[in-house]
C-alpha cells in the first residue's frame, strides 16, 4: 500500500518535471569552491530513482568508481574514486549538485567525468555529442540519494 | 529448507565471483615451465610510472594461468592458422611469405622493434604494415585488414618469435615527433567522459572501475586472445575499444594517430618481456 501511493507519488513529481522549466547545462552556476545553489529543475529529487541510477552502468554508473555499502547487493563497485558510504553528511546539497554536474570545479584535474556540461570532450561520438550524460531531473535525483547517504 | 539451500548456494556463488575477482599480482610468469618472462621492470628514466607492470599481473589466477602453457593458452589455434598462411601461396607472384623468408624464426626480435620509422614512407612502421608491403609489393597480393583474423595470425605467429626478449623501441631522431604526438595523445582528454588514457592507465592502474581491473595498459603482450571475444585483437582494435568506452569517436586503424600511440604506449613498456600471444580477459 504505501510503496503505491509511493509510485503515484513519484509518478506526480516526474509527469511535473516534464512542465518544469530545466536550467540548461551551459546556464548552471557555480560558486566558488563548484557547489551549484539552486536546483536544475525546481522539482524535488527522487531518492529511489537517483538509487537506480547510481547503479545503471549506461547512466550514472556511479559504483564504476566508488564503493557504496547502500547497493552492496551489486556485484563489482570500483575503487577509483572516494567511497560513497557518508557522502551525504560530508557535503551538503549544494556541493553534491556542485560534484555531479561537473566535478572539475570542485576537485581540480578529476578524473570524474561531468554529468552536465553542454560542452563535451574532444571527439564525442556523434550519438552523445551536445548531450550530458543525465538529464536535469536525474541529477537532482542522484543528489537526493547522495544526500541519504549519512555516517553512520 | 529449500529457500535456505538456495540462499546459500547463491552465497556461495558470490563468494566464488568475488574471490576470482582478486588480481594476483605477485604471481611470476613462466611459460611452459622453462620461458622466464619479466612481467615486472624497473621504470626507465624519465618513466611517469614508479615501476613497469604487464598486464598479465592485473589479471585473475585463472586468466594468468592460460598464458602458463601453449597448450592450455587459446592464442596457438590462431598461431597455427598463421603458420599455414605462412606457407601459402597468394597473390600474382606465385609467393607465399615462405618464399623469401624460410624460417618465420627469422623475425626473432622484430616485435621488440615495433612500431619503427620507414624510412622511404616517412611513416611509422607496425607489424601489420610491414605484412602489408610485403603482400602488395612482392607477392602482388591484397593487403589484409589491420584488425582482422589472417593479419592478426600472422602478427601473433611473428611476434611469438620475440616472445622473452625486452621492449625496446626507439624514442628518439627520426621518430620523435610521432613519440610526441603519441605523448599527447595520451594525455588527451576525449569524449562524453572526458578522459584519457593516463586517467586509467597512469593514475588508477590497480584500481577496480566496476568489474574491470585496470592495468599499465601495456601492449607488449599483443595481439592478445580476449577470453571476452575469443578471438586475436590488434593493439589499434584495443585503442579503438578503449575510446568508445569513453564515448569519444576512435581513430582509424592504421591512422598516423593510432601508429603515434602504438609507439609512445610501446615505449611506456620498453623493459617488459614481449609476451605475445598472451591471453587477457
Amino acid at each position: 500500500m504505501l510503496l503505491r501511493v509511493f509510485i503515484a507519488i513519484t509518478a506526480t513529481l516526474i509527469s511535473t518535471s516534464a512542465f518544469a522549466e530545466d536550467t540548461a547545462p551551459d546556464a548552471v552556476s557555480f560558486g566558488e569552491d563548484g557547489e551549484v545553489m539552486a536546483s536544475l529543475t525546481g522539482v524535488v529529487g527522487d531518492p529511489v530513482a537517483g538509487r537506480k541510477l547510481s547503479i545503471n552502468r549506461k547512466l550514472g554508473n556511479c559504483l564504476a568508481c566508488h564503493v557504496n555499502d547502500d547497493a552492496s547487493s551489486e556485484l563489482f563497485h570500483g575503487e577509483v574514486g572516494p567511497e560513497l558510504n557518508g557522502v551525504g553528511s560530508r557535503w551538503d546539497t549544494a556541493q553534491l549538485r556542485g560534484i555531479v554536474v561537473s566535478s572539475r570545479n570542485t576537485f581540480e584535474g578529476t578524473i570524474m567525468p561531468s554529468f552536465y556540461r553542454a560542452k563535451n570532450g574532444v571527439r564525442t561520438l556523434k550519438k552523445f555529442e551536445g548531450k550530458t550524460i543525465l538529464s536535469a531531473q536525474q541529477v537532482e535525483d542522484v543528489v537526493a540519494y547522495l544526500l541519504t547517504l549519512k555516517e553512520e | 529448507m529449500k529457500k535456505f539451500t538456495r540462499t546459500l548456494t547463491c552465497v556461495l556463488a558470490l563468494c566464488t565471483i568475488t574471490t576470482l575477482a582478486v588480481a594476483n599480482e605477485d604471481a611470476e610468469l613462466i611459460i611452459n615451465e622453462e620461458l622466464n618472462i619479466s612481467t615486472k621492470s624497473a621504470a626507465p628514466a624519465g618513466s611517469a610510472l614508479d615501476e613497469l607492470v604487464s598486464g598479465w599481473r592485473f589479471r585473475i589466477k585463472e586468466t594468468q594461468a592460460l598464458q602458463m602453457d601453449d597448450f592450455d593458452n587459446p592464442s596457438f589455434i590462431f598461431i597455427e592458422q598463421g603458420e599455414e598462411l605462412f606457407a601459402k601461396v597468394d597473390g600474382s607472384e606465385g609467393k607465399a611469405c615462405a618464399s623469401c623468408h624460410e624460417d618465420v624464426a627469422s623475425f626473432k626480435g622484430l616485435r621488440t622493434a615495433l612500431p619503427r620509422h620507414n624510412a622511404s614512407s616517412g611513416k611509422l612502421d607496425t607489424m601489420e604494415t610491414l605484412v602489408n608491403n610485403c603482400r602488395t609489393e612482392r607477392m602482388g597480393a591484397e593487403p589484409w585488414k589491420w584488425s582482422k583474423g589472417k593479419m592478426t595470425a600472422m602478427t601473433s605467429l611473428i611476434s611469438l618469435q620475440s616472445r622473452g626478449m625486452p621492449m625496446n623501441v626507439k624514442v628518439d631522431g627520426n621518430v620523435a615527433g610521432a613519440y610526441k604526438m603519441g605523448e599527447e595523445l595520451y594525455y588527451t582528454r576525449v569524449g562524453q567522459l572526458e578522459m584519457s588514457c593516463a586517467n586509467c592507465h597512469e593514475d588508477n592502474y590497480g584500481n577496480m572501475i566496476r568489474a574491470d581491473h585496470l592495468s599499465q595498459g601495456q601492449i607488449n603482450g599483443f595481439p592478445t586472445y580476449r577470453l571476452k571475444n575469443a578471438k586475436m585483437n590488434s593493439i589499434h582494435g584495443r585503442f579503438k575499444g578503449c575510446m568508445k568506452n569513453i564515448r569519444a569517436t576512435p581513430y582509424k586503424e592504421g591512422s598516423e594517430e593510432f601508429r603515434a600511440l602504438e609507439l609512445y604506449v610501446a615505449s611506456r613498456g620498453n623493459g617488459l618481456s614481449v609476451e605475445s600471444p598472451s591471453v587477457r580477459n
